[in-house]
């Protein structure tokens, strides 16, 4: 078993209300941050954790804080990311319907790190039932002095607001999801200037996944030391993953990084329950859609032979060629009846449905790899095809204003470094 | 006929409104047409953004921008219940595509369509962020999840028996996710 740091309490029933979230030593990482640490405190311990963002690129939350432009008479926001919208991803619904308080708490600690007075939780609007649980939430804490004015008796004021969106993949962009927060259609900005310099309406601006909020509240409990002490590395802590597709349990599962294989985290009952229907596996996407692809071989063992493990550096080994990375965590099992072409229509249509539209190699270009992998799934394509879709996703990547160009173009190019069989395979 | 809030959704929209900044009133924008939408028919016209824009000081071009930019608000009439699937790739894996042609034969429509008597809408829709739970699909704020055919065939008897139509402000049961 690992250590559970998010999903510790996942087994009491009604953790959504306040008194059972505080019999289980709840919102006393509130108290202690408000009542006895200072702001600078708060952001050196996070630093000590070595957290890194869980919303996907990994950066290192404490580092993040610490840019944080502080200019007299202007105020600071966080902005709580739950806009979850990666294909493979769910684990911030997972947390957020069981267990809001931990994400209020942790909004809560963070807030006051970074001298926050307004924050803001920025949900995907397909997540609207979670509206309500999220505001019940607020409300009793409000209730028992944790939010409001003069929080514990202190000065410290903080409201916190739920946002929905309305549908729309690029609003997980942190700058996509601001303009969007301002009422605005979801494109992302150029940078610089970054959000925490000029971020919500102009002025300094942290963007956090829920997980990384979340998992603030363990750290000003045990310290960020304690905190840094599970993991491997850079991997500190735990994360929480996604599991998907072809297993015989899906569902969320907490890993304490670097301390579970792959291959254990596939065929253990403790996780993923093994590949269903007795079948072989065939290949993963270990981060959510934008990752590379990787076969059997190659998820399970790095290139020279080391059991790959699920942390940022070991699925990350190998780079682009033979490697993948972490992410948001999703984790998408395919068996061995699938083709991998057919597959990558799915995310090829996926990003072509979410380009923004601004840059005209993300827009055009997702356009037509959706175009001709639609018909090589179809049995209209020309080997000639397969080199076309290199070439076009080569014309996306580092082209773009955002990530999502990148995000388009990687799981084109693995598929057809990994899986070029299974595409002359539809082409005969 | 005059576009206009009930009290009721007025208070709310009000509410919203109060959450910004002075001057930011714009930032409502999303809510209120979500909640809009929810209160003229499911889908939003031009009379009923332009009602909205009102409601915020703002130019009607400053709503269509944003309405025609997220795929969750409708631009046309849908029918009553507009029934949303998932076909990305851990639904696909799973069989969404045989869920997508059940639907469409037992309603007689092509994903996009409309039944001749307005009662269903057929969508198919990008990665629900419920992948572990395929296939599924969303109709209002609930989901129902690890769909088959049977139980899908139950669901849409219910949704074409009750009266009302469904919106994302929907009370979800949520022992169905457990
Ligand atoms: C296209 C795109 C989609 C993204 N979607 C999400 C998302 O749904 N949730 C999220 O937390 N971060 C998402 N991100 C990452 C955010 O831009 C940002 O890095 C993150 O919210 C920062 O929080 P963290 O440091 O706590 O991870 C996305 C990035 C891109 C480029
Ligand atoms: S890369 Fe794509 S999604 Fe990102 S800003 Fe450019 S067009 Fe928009
Ligand atoms: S792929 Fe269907 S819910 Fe994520």
């Amino acid at each position: 078993m690992s250590t559970k740091l998010l999903l510790k309490h996942d087994h009491i029933s009604n953790l959504n209300l306040i008194e059972v979230y505080k019999q289980q030593g709840g919102y006393s990482s509130a108290e202690k941050a408000i009542k006895t640490l200072s702001a600078e405190a708060i952001v050196e311990e996070v630093k000590k954790s070595g957290l890194r963002g869980r919303g996907g690129a990994g950066f290192p939350t404490g580092m993040k804080w610490s840019f944080l432009a502080k200019p007299a008479g202007v105020p600071r926001y966080l902005v709580c990311n739950a806009d979850e919208s990666e294909p493979g991803t769910f684990k911030d619904r997972y947390l957020m319907e069981r267990n809001p308080h931990l994400l209020i708490e942790g909004m809560i600690c963070s807030s006051f790190a970074l001298g926050a007075n307004t924050s803001y939780i920025y949900i995907r609007g397909e997540y609207f039932y979670i509206v309500p649980i999220l505001e019940k939430a607020i409300e009793e804490a409000r209730a028992s002095g944790l939010l409001g004015k003069n929080i514990l008796g202190t000065d410290y004021n903080l409201e916190i607001y739920v946002q929905v969106g309305a549908g729309a993949y690029i609003c997980g962009e942190e700058t996509a999801l601001l303009e969007s927060l301002e009422g605005k259609r979801g494109n992302p900005r150029m940078k610089p200037p970054f959000p925490a310099v000029a971020g919500l309406w102009g002025c300094p601006t942290v963007v956090n996944n829920v997980e990384t909020i979340a998992s603030v509240v363990s750290i000003i409990e045990n310290g960020g030391d304690e905190y840094a002490k599970l993991g491997v590395g850079k991997s500190t802590g735990t994360k929480l993953i996604s599991a998907s597709g072809h297993i015989n349990k899906p569902g969320v599962y907490e890993v304490e990084l670097g301390k579970v294989s792959v291959e254990e985290f596939v065929t253990s009952d403790e996780y993923c329950g093994g590949v269903w229907k007795g079948r072989k596996l065939k290949a993963v996407v270990a981060g959510g859609s934008s990752v590379p692809i990787l076969p059997t071989a190659l998820i399970y063992y790095t290139s020279d032979g080391k059991p790959r493990m699920i942390s940022y550096e070991s699925l990350g080994e190998g780079g682009f060629f033979t490697g993948t990375m972490l992410g948001s965590g999703g984790f998408i099992v395919m068996d061995e009846t699938v083709n991998i072409a057919e597959n990558l229509y799915t995310f090829n249509r996926f990003y072509h449905h979410e380009s923004c539209g601004q840059c005209s190699p993300c827009r055009e270009g997702t356009g037509w790899m959706e175009k001709i992998t639609h018909s090589i799934i179809n049995g209209h394509g020309k080997r000639s095809d397969i080199d076309l879709l290199l070439d076009l996703q080569s014309k996306i990547d580092g082209k773009t204003i955002c990530p999502l160009g990148e995000a388009a173009a990687w799981p084109v190019a693995s598929a057809i470094r990994h899986f070029r069989a299974d595409f002359e395979k539809l082409i005969g | 006929m005059e576009v206009k809030f009930n009290e009721t959704a007025l208070k709310t929209a009000n509410q919203i409104i109060s959450r910004y900044p002075e001057g930011k009133q714009k930032s409502a924008l999303i809510p209120l047409l979500h909640l809009a939408q929810a209160e003229f028919d499911g889908w939003l016209s031009v009379g009923v953004m332009d009602y909205v824009a009102s409601l915020l000081v703002i130019q009607p071009i400053e709503v269509y921008e944003v309405a025609s930019f997220y795929s969750m608000f409708n631009l046309k009439p849908v029918g009553k219940c507009l029934i949303e699937v998932c076909h990305t790739s851990s639904c696909w894996l799973r069989g969404a595509e045989d869920l997508i042609k059940h639907l469409e034969d037992k309603l007689k429509i092509k994903a996009g369509e409309t039944t001749a008597d307005g009662k269903f809408t057929l969508k198919r829709v990008e990665c629900l962020g419920s992948c572990g739970t395929a296939p599924l699909m969303q109709v209002g704020a609930q989901y129902y999840e690890n769909l088959n055919i049977d139980k899908v065939d139950a669901i849409i008897e219910t949704l074409d028996k009750s009266g009302k139509r469904p919106t994302y402000f929907d009370k979800v049961d949520l022992e169905s996710h457990k």
